[in-house]
């Protein structure tokens, strides 16, 4: 039905593209005889038509289809009689909805209720009204805007303008999409944060040391009692993010170094791109990579050197990230060496440094603030990598420093306890955003801070 | 021209052996250097052919099929005429294995003689015979694929030197297979299922059609948002926002946005798409939306830096001619910046396509045997399949996966080819 409803639009927008235009067709011929030159060139009067036909009908048909779910589950419940929902929690409530639908859908795993049976037939021919009231809706609204555009066209009337107008408004629109989706993020975060923090406070989830979130979501289910102390996980999240950086910086960095100062552009002309497409490597293919050759390769290592190696150690998940991250770390520091004045460079070379010494002790010292800015982006990046340690670290939140041990992260935690069964005042779900929210302010000052950086160190040199 | 008496003392001055020692010990440095640096080139490249030879070894071996030809004997006591879809193709089944081994009679043995072919052969024999009706009575000849366990055999992943208690297949179904083999009714042609079959628990039926449908609904959606609202946001704040704190504040949250970890745009998904919009779980619209989220940064950075590549004569002769600013921007700026904006789209959808972790939060690693026929149906994306098979115990997943992982790489090869080309093709240098 949604999509009749466009169809709808673009056609009628059309159709009144069409007739606007041949009113200013019809009136440039009638300016010729009697003078009056109409303001606008015809396809603007058609656009101007079309845009007030289109544009209101198109805005309300997206707020219908977002709304009309939560709008008719509301008048369906309330509908229902006392008796089935008479001191019902919100959570009993949903599952009683989506028995409804189930039955509306044909589903039926036990024979219904008369009163549930009478409110999936109501949810039916309901959601039916309210697919034929938006086309009828919509129709009546576009046949209107119609005729008011039409009766507004006149020789003299400013439809450019008026066109002109409604395409700022889009762009203003579309600008403001880009903040929405900020405060969308930030806000539901933090409302179900804030309601995992009544089930558990902040203080035990910020500071405490066990985590075992995996609680019994029925009450026939066999699970752990639950914990959430989440320094483990952050303790975690820190040792693959260490080990990531110990990977990327020195290869990262001497990458940078060779690409500035020996390599000549042919060299360049390769290794850049080929450093390109490791990143980008889709990050699930790392993950793969990580578990079929990287950690068995770990661990058949660590074997033979006589050491306890976990399958899922740290230091192969953060090997990978490690890869991942070189091309972040490489063409940072690349462009922060590369903005360094050469006048400084040819200064140390024409007092018979070496171009090492001109590179360790002129050229870095330089181009630190830029090269930190870069480390610091690609921590936050090291953070909040997910598939490579959902597929291969650890689930289990062990408080270690050992990077042959198996650690779990904040973002494998996200996905674990995301996955499956959810069921949203479930502290084991409600966890997960709480986790989120973390991830995201850490990540969040992470890049605020380099990015300043960054651009004060441009602002320096340029 | 310098005086002897300066060469002299120059010379002396260079010549000591603490100054050859240092002059060495210097010289080295810099080589040490060059040195660490061509080996941190190395290494990254070397890790990168490292990663994409062992996928390729053990992904070819899946892109070829173990497949057995039979003869099936449609009788009419299997089959009725009239009612082909209700006839017993399991006997059929086993009445064309047996007549290959008229010598097998046990019940235990025809179960281990079954199992050479997958356990969907049944219905492909089926569906063969309702496509063809004239059979029944007589025999059909089918290539059917063989079971993973000896789809494994035929391609030398099982070892058939060790005692028969470590394998899974035993010394007498590899004698039957290889007695299939002898007789020409093996054969290994393309896997034409890894491309069109959907998803499977059999793995020698898995497919990624499914995936493939998924994602390009997925890539769709993320496009028809991200494309439309990126231009004209970035438009926006290019060419018509005031310099105020407002549009300060949007500049600083776009850059922040594109650095925002993945998964946190699944969480915001989540909670808003389907926790609040109550829209449907695994459906590629929801993955598309959440996609199109995240693009949408990029989408903008790339776009306001074509338009800015557009040089201020062009602007500046428009405005000269009579335009508006509107026009000046819709006929000619945007024109003249479109293969820039092209190109960091397909990136930008590249990067998408790629993109797992949002996807697993609502539900698009769901196990789903057959390719979504609209935007609400559940679906996977290939990355959430590769993430699914790579889960998967069974041998012939890993082949699978490695497989998927080299079609998603093909993908991704192909649209960056295409931004390249089309940067050096369209774009304009002033």
């Amino acid at each position: 039905m949604a999509s009749y409803a466009f169809l709808l639009i673009l056609v009628l927008s059309g159709v009144a593209f069409f007739i606007g235009r041949s009113y200013g067709i019809a009136a440039i011929t009638a300016g010729a005889s009697s003078g009056v030159k109409p303001h606008s060139v015809p396809a603007y009067h058609g656009a101007y038509v079309a845009v007030w036909v289109g544009l209101p009908a198109l805005v309300l048909v997206l707020l219908w289809l977002f709304l009309q779910g939560p709008v008719v589950d509301r008048l369906i419940l309330a509908s229902l009689p006392d008796s089935v929902t008479g001191g019902l929690s919100g959570p009993q409530l949903t599952l009683i909805l989506s028995e409804i639908k189930n039955v509306a859908a044909g589903h039926e795993f036990t024979p219904p209720t008369p009163e549930i049976a009478a409110a999936a037939a109501r949810y039916l021919s309901w959601a039916a009204i309210a697919r034929w009231a938006m086309i009828v809706v919509i129709l009546a609204m576009m046949l209107l805007a119609m005729f008011v555009a039409r009766t507004r066209l006149a020789p003299r009337f400013r439809a450019r303008n008026g066109v002109e107008r409604a395409l700022s408004i889009i762009m203003v629109a579309s600008a403001v999409t880009a903040v929405l989706i900020t405060l969308g993020i930030i806000f539901s975060l933090l409302f179900e944060a804030a309601r995992f923090f009544q089930m558990v406070p902040v203080w035990e989830f910020l500071f405490g040391r066990r985590w075992e979130p995996q609680i019994p979501i029925r009450e026939d289910q066999v699970a752990g009692l639950g914990a959430f102390g989440a320094v483990p996980v952050f303790a975690g999240t820190l040792l693959i993010a260490a080990v990531a950086l110990a990977v990327a910086i020195p290869v990262g960095l001497f990458t940078a170094i060779y690409l500035v100062e020996y390599a000549d552009h042919r060299v360049r002309a390769v290794v850049k791109p080929v450093l390109e497409v490791l990143a980008g490597i889709p990050t699930v293919v790392y993950g793969f990579f990580a578990v079929l050759v990287v950690a068995p390769a770990i661990r058949s290592g660590g074997m033979a050197l006589g050491l306890a190696t976990s399958p899922n150690s740290a230091l192969a998940a953060g090997g990978v990230m490690g890869i991942m991250i070189i091309p972040f770390i490489s063409s940072l520091a690349d462009d922060a060496l590369r903005a360094v004045p050469r006048a400084m460079r040819d200064g140390s070379l024409a007092l018979g440094a070496t171009r090492a010494e001109t590179m360790t002790r002129v050229m870095l010292p330089a181009a630190l603030p830029g090269i930190m800015g870069g480390v610091l982006l690609a921590t936050s990046r090291a953070i909040g990598e997910t598939m490579i340690v959902v597929m291969a670290a650890g689930l289990i939140a062990t408080l270690t420093l050992n990077p042959l041990d198996g650690v779990t992260t904040v973002t494998v935690q996200i996905v674990t306890l995301l996955i499956g069964d959810t069921e949203f005042d479930s502290p084991k779900t409600l966890a997960a955003f709480a986790l989120g929210l973390v991830l995201f302010l850490v990540t969040l000052a992470i890049n605020v801070y380099a990015l300043t950086i960054v651009r004060k160190y441009r602002e320096k040199y340029d | 021209m310098t005086s002897p008496s300066d060469a002299a003392i120059s010379a002396g001055i260079w010549s000591t052996p603490e100054a050859q020692a240092s002059r060495r010990r210097r010289k080295r440095g810099d080589l040490v250097l060059q040195g660490l640096g061509i080996g941190a080139i190395s290494l990254a490249v070397g890790l990168l052919g490292l990663l994409l030879v062992s996928l390729g070894y053990l992904g070819y071996r899946a892109f070829v099929q173990t497949m057995v030809t039979l003869d099936f004997p449609v009788s009419t006591e299997r089959v009725d005429a009239a009612n082909p879809a209700a006839g017993n193709y399991r006997l059929v089944i086993r009445d064309a294995l047996v007549a290959q081994f008229p010598e097998v009679t046990s019940t235990g043995d025809l179960r281990d003689l079954n199992a050479i072919l997958t356990n969907n052969a049944q219905f492909m024999v089926r569906d063969a015979v309702i496509a063809d009706p004239s059979v029944i009575g007589g025999t059909i000849r089918l290539s059917l694929p063989a079971s993973d366990q000896f789809d494994q055999l035929n391609k030398n992943n099982v070892p058939r030197d060790v005692p028969e208690t470590q394998r899974r297949i035993s010394d007498q179904q590899i004698l039957w297979f290889d007695t299939l083999a002898e007789r020409g009714a093996v054969s290994t042609p393309f896997n034409w299922g890894l491309i069109f079959n959907a998803d499977s628990r059999f793995p020698e039926l898995a497919g990624l059609a499914g995936a493939i449908v998924g994602t390009f609904y997925a890539i769709l959606v993320c496009f028809l948002i991200s494309f439309p609202v990126g231009i004209a946001a970035a438009i926006y704040l290019e060419e018509f926002a005031p310099r105020n704190r407002f549009t300060d504040i949007v500049e600083v949250n776009i850059n922040n946005l594109a650095a925002v970890p993945s998964v946190v745009f699944g969480l915001l998904g989540l909670a808003v798409f389907l926790n609040f919009f109550g829209l449907p779980r695994s459906a590629p619209l929801v993955g598309g939306m959440v996609l199109a989220l995240m693009t949408l940064p990029t989408m903008i950075i790339v776009t306001r830096a074509a338009l800015k590549a557009v040089p201020p004569s062009i602007r500046e002769a428009a405005l000269g001619m009579g335009a508006s600013k509107h026009q000046m921007i819709l006929h000619h700026v945007l024109p003249l910046s479109m293969p820039g904006i092209l190109t960091g789209t397909i990136i930008g959808l590249a990067h998408a396509l790629g993109e797992t972790a949002p996807l697993l939060l609502i539900g698009m690693n769901a196990f789903i045997t057959s390719p979504p026929g609209g935007l609400l149906d559940a679906s996977t994306t290939l990355p959430t399949q590769i993430f699914i098979w790579a889960d998967s115990p069974e041998r012939g997943f890993l082949a699978r996966t490695a497989a998927g992982i080299l079609v998603l790489l093909a993908f991704l090869v192909v649209m960056n080819a295409l931004a390249i080309f089309l940067r050096q093709r369209l774009e304009r240098r002033w």
